[in-house]
């Protein structure tokens, strides 16, 4: 049986018919053709499918499309406004935080939440807050950089 | 991969929700965070022929502190309990225990009542609820129940939940004055389930004496392992406890198993470890707690009002 949804996505009212057991990950890459969110192990485990709930850093994988019906979500693509990088777009570019690039927009979207939260992190609270994104690139140290420095480029920004 | 199909229900009140429990009976499964559950859909571990998702559910995502404890909604999600100042206030327990279930991402969409429905023995909530003696609350077309936690995990990812009934809410009771705790574990990896884990509470006497001291150990067998150790602790000050004798009384009671992540003797070895450090620092958290005298008034105060919590 197949359900009527509204979702609110980057800004956009998108509305979609899903069977019951569509993933959000899936609705966003194949129902709605954002494939900037990637999809790695479908448990929880890896962090890639990683998007914005409401503001929320969530598993699109670990979230059914109908459950999230009327909320809105934010995806990779939408983080930028207007046509350059986020802050923190531009600080993984800049410190070479990314390799392949498949796991980043996981990180950008669980990163760009977390500096909402918490703009002066310390670098325990930086390795703990991506600790559930996995890299088998880079070996994370330019990634921690990249999160300081997204930090950084706020903090100026803001001032 | 993806979940197999299933009919989904999504009701907007508690009744309607209990309505299609009831008829799907064995066949109905809840979900609410789907932290656990959706990974084993995906895994096709699990195949519920109805899906009955909960998150429209008003008034379930509460959190609330009261003298006696806390109770703790169906839908408080893993994040909003870790960050309430009101219940770390009245039981410190539950921070420092959801510190360490899995990664904070996760926790913003996992539900502290659906871990311990998930009843997984590697898990921190099950064995938060059974060190602290609490209880769930399960609800049912027609009536309710609470389950304390010593009936309420049967099994390895086995509880007392009958098909039709659903869990409304758990209660995590608050300790005498003069009390500490402390959760330490050891994982292969940050947020992965831990090979050892302990969670311990002490309670000390007017003289800082050990009067009280109980852990509960996590993947050390099919439930939670609740072990009282208040024998070997006392009635002394943690300066001049023995330990070794108190690891001993902990290794005693449990019986791990292998697998790829751990030897069960290795198990073994890091439950005494973590038993003790968990006990030291939830001693020294009890001589530290500055309304420790009058902690003590209040605590007469807060039995009167877990009878009526557990009404």
């Amino acid at each position: 049986m197949n359900h009527a949804i509204t979702l609110t996505v980057n800004g956009v009212v998108r509305e979609v018919t899903v069977p019951g057991r569509r993933l959000l990950s899936d609705c966003l890459r194949h129902d709605l053709g954002l494939t900037g969110t990637h999809v790695g192990c479908e448990h929880g485990v890896c962090g890639a499918c990683t998007v914005l709930l409401d503001g929320e850093p969530v598993r699109s994988c670990l979230t059914f499309a109908v459950t999230v019906d009327g909320h809105e979500i934010t995806t990779v693509e939408g983080l930028a406004s207007g046509g350059g990088l986020s802050p923190v777009q531009r600080a993984f570019s800049e410190c070479h935080g990314l390799q392949c690039g498949f796991c980043t927009p996981g990180f950008l979207c669980t990163v760009t939440a977390f500096l909402r939260e918490n703009p002066a992190p310390d670098h325990e609270e930086v390795v703990e807050a991506i600790s559930g994104n996995l890299c088998r690139c880079t070996g994370y140290q330019n990634i921690v950089k990249a999160v300081h420095r997204a930090a950084e480029i706020q903090a100026e920004e803001a001032g | 991969m993806k979940p197999p199909p299933f009919d989904y229900h999504g009701p907007v009140t508690l009744d309607e929700a209990l309505g299609v429990l009831a008829e799907t009976g064995p066949d109905g499964k809840v979900l609410a965070g789907g932290q656990s559950l959706i990974p084993l859909l995906n895994m096709r571990l699990a195949a519920p022929a109805h899906l009955v998702d909960i998150n429209r559910l008003p008034g379930l995502d509460t959190i609330e502190a009261g003298p006696g404890g806390v109770r703790v909604g169906a839908l408080a999600r893993h994040a909003a309990v870790e960050r309430s100042a009101a219940a770390a206030a009245v039981q410190p327990l539950l921070g420092q225990a959801l510190r360490l279930v899995a990664h904070p991402v996760i926790r913003n969409r996992g539900t502290v009542v659906g871990s311990l429905v998930h009843a997984d023995p590697s898990a921190e909530m099950p064995a938060v609820l059974a060190l602290l003696g609490g209880s769930v609350r399960l609800a049912r077309r027609g009536g309710e129940r609470e389950v304390p936690a010593e009936e309420f995990f049967t099994g390895p990812m086995e509880s007392a939940l009958l098909p039709g009934e659903m869990a409304v809410s758990a209660f995590f009771p608050a300790l005498p004055g003069r009390s500490g705790t402390a959760f330490r574990e050891l994982a292969r990896r940050h947020g992965d389930y831990a090979m050892a884990g302990v969670a311990a509470a002490v309670t000390l006497d007017d003289d800082f004496r050990i009067a009280a001291a109980r852990v509960a150990c996590v993947s050390v067998g099919p439930v939670p392992v609740v072990v009282d150790v208040t024998a070997a602790c006392g009635p002394r000050p943690a300066a001049s406890v023995d330990w070794d004798a108190v690891a001993a009384a902990v290794l005693d009671r449990i019986e791990p198993e292998a697998d790829i992540h751990a030897t069960a003797e290795y198990r073994r070895h890091l439950t005494g470890v973590l038993a003790v450090r968990a006990l030291r620092d939830a001693a020294r958290e009890a001589s530290e707690d500055p309304e420790a005298s009058d902690a003590s008034d209040a605590s007469e105060a807060s039995e009167a009002s877990e009878g009526e919590e557990g009404a």
